[in-house]
Order: C-alpha cells, then sequence, then structure tokens
C-alpha cells in the first residue's frame, strides 16, 4: 500500500519521460530486462510455434526459397489421429495422477519432519537434494541396475517380482517412471516447503498444543493450512515439469517404451519435429500440451483457492 | 498494465515471427562462382579417438601443401545426435563446407532443407565417386539422380562371437554352427542352458529409430540377397523372407535368448551376451577383453559367406550448401578419399574404405592384419539404408512395429510387418 503511494506521487512529475515510461519509469526499468527476456526465450517462440503448427512447414538453409503454405487445422488433424501421440497424451495423464500427488505428500511429510530437531538434519537434508542436482544420465543408470531383471529390486522382492520386469512391462513403466522422476524432484519441493514452514507461527502449535491436540492433529490443522500457498506452487509446478517429461522415457525405458508405454508427448514431440524433420507436426503437439497444461493449471488453481 | 505487457509480448512475438519468415525465404547464392572459390574452409570430424587422429594427419597434410587454402577441423559439436547438431547447422546458415560424418539416413532429410551441394555439380563429380566405390556408388544416388554424398567408409557388420563361451557351452570355436536360423538358434539355446552366458545375444531393445541396423536389417540384406527396406517406392520388409527374419528374432525373444531390457554397457565385452552384431570399428574395443570370433549373418537356408549380404553401417561425406570455397572443398574431398588417405583410415581406425576392391587394395595391411580380411571381403557385399523421402520416419515406424511386435510379443510380427509397409510406402511416396 505504502509503494503504490509513492510510485503515484513519483510519477507525477514525469511529463514526456512518464508518457514513454508510463507512470512507474523506474519499476519500468527494472522489469525491462525480464519482459525482453520473456519475450525473446519464451513469447517468441510460443507465437512461432503456433504460426509453424498451421503450415506446411519444415527448416531449411538461409536463402533457399520453399513453399510453406498454411494448412489450417491439418497438423492438428494429423496428430489427433495418430495413436502415438493420443497414447503418450494418456501415459502423461497416468504419470501426473501418481506424480503431483506422490510429490505433494512426500515433500510436505519430509519437510515436516527436516524441520524437527532431530540428529543428522543437515545429513538428511542434503541427501534429498543430492539426486535433484545430479545429473538424469548418471540417476538413470543407478535405476536401470535397480529395476532391471536382475536387479535389487526384485531380488529383494524374490516370487513377488513382475514379469516382464517393472521398465519393460507396458502397465508398470509409466508407474515406476513416475516413482522415479518423484524421488529425483523430491529435494527441490521438500526446500520449497521448509522455507513455508518457517512462516508457520510457533504460536498456533503452542495454542493447538494447550487444546490438547495431538501431533498428527496439530499437523493436520497447523502445518497443511500453514504451507498451503507453498502446495499452490508445488503442485503448479510438478504439473508444468511433468507434462514436459522427456529425459527419463528418452533414457530409462529406451525411448517411451515398452511398445510406447511410457512415451510422453515432449518425447514424441521430439521424434516427429526433430528427428523426423517435422516441426510443423511437433509443434501442432507442443500447442496442445501447451493448453492442456494450462487447462490444468487452471483447474487446480481454482480448486486450490476454493479450499483455502 | 498486464494488457500493455501482454499485448506488447504479442507484437513482439508477431513482429519476429515475419521476420524470421522474410529471412527464410530471400536470396540465394551464387552456386557455380561458389563452385570454383578456393581460400579457407573448415570440415567436421567425428568424435572418436581415431577418427579424429586421421583427420588431424588428413589436414595437416593437405595445409602443408596448401598455404592459401587453410582447412580447419574441429569434432562434430556435442548434441543428443551428430546429425541433430548437422540440421541444426544447416538451418543456422552455419554448416562447415564438409562433414566425415554424414548418416546416409539423414541425406533426404539434409538435401530437402537445402542444405547440402550436388557432388555432380563439380565436372569430374560423378565419375570420380563412382570409380572409386565402383557399383556400390548407386545405393547412395538420391531420388532426383545426383549424388549429394560420397560413400566414403562401411563398417560391415558380422556376427561377433565369444570363444570362451562357446568353448564352456562345448560348441566348435573355429566353426561355429551358425549359418542357418536353426543352427543359431540351438547354439543359442545351448549358450544359455551351458550358463556360458545370461543371454546368447543382446541386440539394443530400444526403440530409437536407428536400431533395426543391428537386429533386422543386416539379416533381411542376407535372406533377400542384398534387397534394401524400400525399392522402387515399395516396401520390401513384409515380404515372406522379411517375415522369416522377424520370426527369428520372435523366437530369440520368446525364448529369452535374447533380452528385452536395456543394457548399459557393452553386454559382448562384458560377457553378458556371447555374441553381438557389429562392424569392424568395435575390434579394438575388445582387445584383452574378447577372445572373438566372426561370422557372416545367418540366413534361413544357411547361404555360403561368398554369398552373403550384410548391412553397412556406413558414414559418408557430403558437401553443406554453406560453404564459399566449394573449389577447395572438392580438392579436399578428393584428397581425403584418395587411396593413400583412405589407406590411413584403415591403418588408424579399421574401418573399411568404400572404395571398389578394398580387399586387394590395401594387400599388406590385410596380410598383417587378417582379423580385418573378412570384413573387406564382407564389405563387396553391404546394403545401405533406402535414400527415399521421409527416411527417420520411415525406419521409426518400421521400428514401433518391430518393437511391438517382435521384441514384446504383443502383436503377430507378420501381421505388424504388414501395417508398417503400408505405412512405409506412403511415407515414401511423399516428396
Amino acid at each position: 500500500m505504502t509503494r503504490d503511494t509513492r510510485g503515484r506521487g513519483g510519477g507525477r512529475g514525469g511529463g514526456e519521460l512518464a508518457t514513454v515510461l508510463g507512470k512507474q519509469p523506474i519499476g519500468t526499468a527494472f522489469v525491462t530486462p525480464y519482459v525482453v527476456f520473456l519475450a525473446a526465450v519464451f513469447a517468441y517462440p510460443l507465437v512461432f510455434a503456433v504460426y509453424m503448427s498451421f503450415h506446411d512447414y519444415f527448416f531449411a538453409a538461409p536463402g533457399v526459397v520453399v513453399d510453406r503454405p498454411f494448412v489450417g487445422f491439418d497438423n492438428y488433424a494429423a496428430v489427433l489421429s495418430d495413436p502415438a501421440v493420443r497414447r503418450s497424451f494418456a501415459n502423461i495423464g497416468i504419470f501426473l495422477l501418481i506424480n503431483v500427488p506422490l510429490t505433494v505428500v512426500l515433500s510436505l511429510l519430509l519437510a515436516y519432519a527436516l524441520n524437527a530437531a532431530i540428529r543428522w538434519r543437515t545429513f538428511f537434508r542434503v541427501s534429498y537434494y543430492v539426486p535433484y542436482v545430479t545429473a538424469s544420465v548418471a540417476v538413470v543408470g543407478v535405476w536401470l541396475f535397480l529395476f532391471n531383471s536382475n536387479g535389487l529390486v526384485n531380488t529383494v522382492l524374490g516370487p513377488l517380482a513382475p514379469d516382464p520386469s517393472w521398465l519393460v512391462n507396458s502397465n508398470l513403466a509409466m508407474p515406476t517412471v513416475a516413482i522415479y522422476v518423484t524421488w529425483k524432484q523430491l529435494g527441490f519441493f521438500i526446500l520449497l516447503y521448509l522455507a513455508a514452514l518457517q512462516n508457520v507461527s510457533k504460536d498456533l502449535y503452542e495454542a493447538a498444543s494447550m487444546d490438547g491436540a495431538s501431533r498428527l492433529k496439530s499437523f493436520w490443522n497447523v502445518t497443511v493450512p500453514g504451507v498451503r500457498p507453498a502446495t499452490t506452487l508445488v503442485v503448479l509446478l510438478a504439473t508444468v515439469t511433468g507434462a514436459n517429461l522427456f529425459t527419463e522415457p528418452y533414457l530409462l525405458t529406451g525411448g517411451g517404451g515398452p511398445d510406447g508405454a511410457s512415451a510422453s508427448p515432449v518425447l514424441i514431440m521430439y521424434q516427429r519435429g526433430i528427428e523426423q524433420g517435422n516441426p510443423d507436426i511437433g509443434s501442432a503437439i507442443g500447442v496442445l500440451l501447451v493448453l492442456g497444461v494450462l487447462t490444468l493449471a487452471l483447474i487446480q488453481r481454482r480448486l486450490l483457492d476454493r479450499e483455502s | 498494465m498486464k494488457r500493455k505487457l501482454t499485448a506488447a509480448l504479442l507484437a513482439l512475438g508477431l513482429a519476429g515471427t515475419t521476420a524470421a519468415c522474410g529471412g527464410s525465404s530471400g536470396g540465394g547464392g551464387d552456386a557455380d562462382a561458389a563452385a570454383q572459390a578456393r581460400g579457407e574452409i573448415t570440415v567436421w570430424l567425428s568424435n572418436n579417438a581415431e577418427e579424429v587422429a586421421w583427420g588431424k594427419q588428413m589436414v595437416a597434410a593437405w595445409n602443408a601443401a596448401h598455404a592459401d587454402q587453410k582447412v580447419t577441423a574441429q569434432e562434430i559439436p556435442a548434441g543428443k545426435s551428430s546429425e541433430e547438431v548437422i540440421g541444426a547447422a544447416i538451418t543456422a546458415g552455419n554448416a562447415p563446407c564438409l562433414i566425415f560424418n554424414t548418416s546416409p539416413a539423414s541425406v533426404s532429410q539434409f538435401q530437402k532443407q537445402g542444405g547440402l551441394v550436388a557432388l555432380d555439380s563439380f565436372p569430374d563429380g560423378k565419375s570420380y565417386l563412382e570409380e572409386r566405390s565402383g557399383k556400390v556408388a548407386e545405393q547412395y544416388k538420391s531420388t532426383d539422380g545426383k549424388y549429394y554424398q560420397l560413400p566414403w567408409k562401411a563398417n560391415p557388420v558380422m556376427i561377433f562371437y565369444n570363444k570362451k563361451a562357446f568353448a564352456k557351452a562345448g560348441i566348435d570355436t573355429a566353426k561355429p554352427p551358425l549359418a542357418t536360423y536353426d543352427e543359431f538358434l540351438a547354439t543359442s539355446r545351448k549358450l544359455v542352458a551351458a550358463k556360458a552366458s545370461k543371454f546368447a545375444i543382446y541386440p539394443a531393445p530400444s526403440n530409437e529409430f536407428y536400431q533395426p541396423w543391428f537386429d533386422f536389417y543386416p539379416l533381411f540384406a542376407a535372406e533377400t540377397g542384398g534387397k534394401q527396406l524400400v525399392a522402387d517406392g515399395k516396401a520390401q520388409l513384409a515380404s515372406e523372407e522379411g517375415k522369416k527374419v522377424a520370426n527369428f528374432w520372435r523366437t530369440l525373444y520368446a525364448e529369452k535368448l535374447a533380452s528385452q531390457e536395456k543394457y548399459t554397457g557393452d553386454s559382448f565385452a562384458d560377457g553378458t551376451a556371447a555374441m553381438a552384431i557389429v562392424g569392424p570399428w568395435a575390434i579394438a574395443s575388445y582387445k584383452g577383453k574378447v577372445e572373438w570370433g566372426a561370422v557372416p549373418v545367418p540366413t534361413s537356408a544357411g547361404k555360403p559367406a561368398a554369398e552373403t549380404f550384410t548391412f553397412s553401417d556406413a558414414k559418408n561425406v557430403a558437401m553443406y550448401s554453406a560453404c564459399k570455397n566449394r573449389g577447395t572443398a572438392w580438392d579436399v574431398l578428393k584428397f581425403a578419399t584418395s587411396k593413400e588417405q583412405d589407406g590411413k583410415l584403415l591403418e588408424g581406425t579399421g574401418q573399411m574404405p568404400l572404395r571398389d576392391g578394398v580387399a586387394t587394395a590395401y594387400p599388406d595391411y590385410f596380410a598383417k592384419n587378417t582379423a580385418y580380411q573378412q570384413f573387406a571381403d564382407q564389405a563387396a557385399r553391404t546394403v545401405e539404408v533406402p535414400n527415399v523421402a521421409n527416411s527417420i520416419t520411415i525406419w521409426q515406424t518400421f521400428r514401433d512395429a518391430y518393437s511391438k511386435s517382435v521384441i514384446f510379443g504383443q502383436e503377430d510380427p507378420g501381421a505388424a510387418l504388414d501395417g508398417a509397409a503400408q505405412k512405409i510406402e506412403q511415407l515414401a511416396a511423399q516428396s
């Protein structure tokens, strides 16, 4: 409120400068670099992708005259009638259904535990964060050893081990990828919750305790509502990063296998757009994905806001 | 403020789009002048140590004799694959003059992008290429009848087998029974039953478009007596021979003689598999690790070695349209593929120059390196990927069908090949 008043005062005497830079010239100056960055790195490619998706577009060498006619919704029709693309969207739906709730629950619980005065707290915090900062290529190698038919997981499970094994089983490949991604990203989301937990007033816990609330009730009635803004952020980020899944099906399940059971829209986009030289088709998949994620994010926002 | 910002971003985006569209359609260089032009050029090399060493000595030898036409060599910049990097360089207009690692499967795509120079545009282009490579050159011609790539070197793939594992299973190591499908399957069963290795053979079961080149395609080439996947616009894979090959591999997967799981590392060098399908480039990497032998890929009836075809696994040299000094580039290309430089490539890498009569061209080398002789003989009977439109999409379509039916057994291999053949013919028909 105070900032707002000062801003208006500063803008009054601006004259022509105010016309060019608006009522908040300093604010505009601070924002401009990011707006330029946003325009160059996000807005331009996005608009260009939309343009490509409506044309028979392919990349050509500079100076080469090529025909790239407007094709209306042909690329979208081709994409939507492609069983591999439809399956990839269904796969990512399964992935998000497992990954997002699991991420929220585990990261909140672990952050709550790590926020308490436990021994080796720093060690645990670092341990959870290490997978997040480790290159996926290296971590994928470890998981391949863990989850192959003779891996540690199947050895422990013995006769209960699935056949075919996890990563080559049509029903288990995507859930395994979802669990892997949850584990890998957990450190980052724990960090978000740890920061949010610092803002939950200790007075509330004391009041709950004086009212005779158990630890569980105190967690449910104080901690969970107290970190709700962080939960909104975690859900949103987990959804956005999850929908952009690429590395894991590319490396962990050998290109979305078995038989496309773990293929993601971004993997198909890469195959069609980059490998096979059809960026128009790739762009159509990308635009559909953006629309899907925006819709999902909007629904999540509405639901979470309503709850708060 | 929010609305203004959104409008500004959109305007900027649209302006950029317009600029980008305008930029890609103008101009056009003077190709004839460029074909004569001489001066400095840049070349890209594959990034394996042996080829880099060969490239460096080749460039040094050229530069020593041509101070006014200096060549600078560098490894292909890192990326998910060389083909992606080259495709991006073509689009950006900063591709080098020559790339000594151009995949034949990508040539049709690069050509569509306007990224390649037809080597026929040089007066001696066609004759040089055909004289050097002989009848093999025909496979590298594009659909417009021109050569956009110079067939450079091949790695004809054969069946490598681990002699110790074979001995452990009581199998003859000098002449192992691997010529027919029945013999190959019986040998595989023996190996696994005797626990000589966990799997008989371990081709990568992953879904990348190029994986068929190391499982289905060599056997298909052998079974058909040298046919390509697509010939005269017709897909050949669903033929009786193609289905025999698919069923052979299906048996290996169904009986767990081959694995459906991705392997990190080299399953043959590690001893996890007793056999592998690779070319002579791998010999150096097996030194001291595996006591190996090599035989031609199997056929249903067991063709003699002298009649057995295989996949070439070739890498070629192409000239890129961003090249200004094409006169120099053409001379460097001929220098780098001369008999002398081909000999140095053979010595340094063990890979077979795609030169007519390579087996007899370097008698001293093959006398000293007898292990390579059979690969030189095999080099005369190789099959390349078809040089058709949508080549990569065709291979991915095939791989998807093969993966579903042969590797994971979720569909009858014959029906899967029929379906794939139909799609492939539609793709090949597109220009």
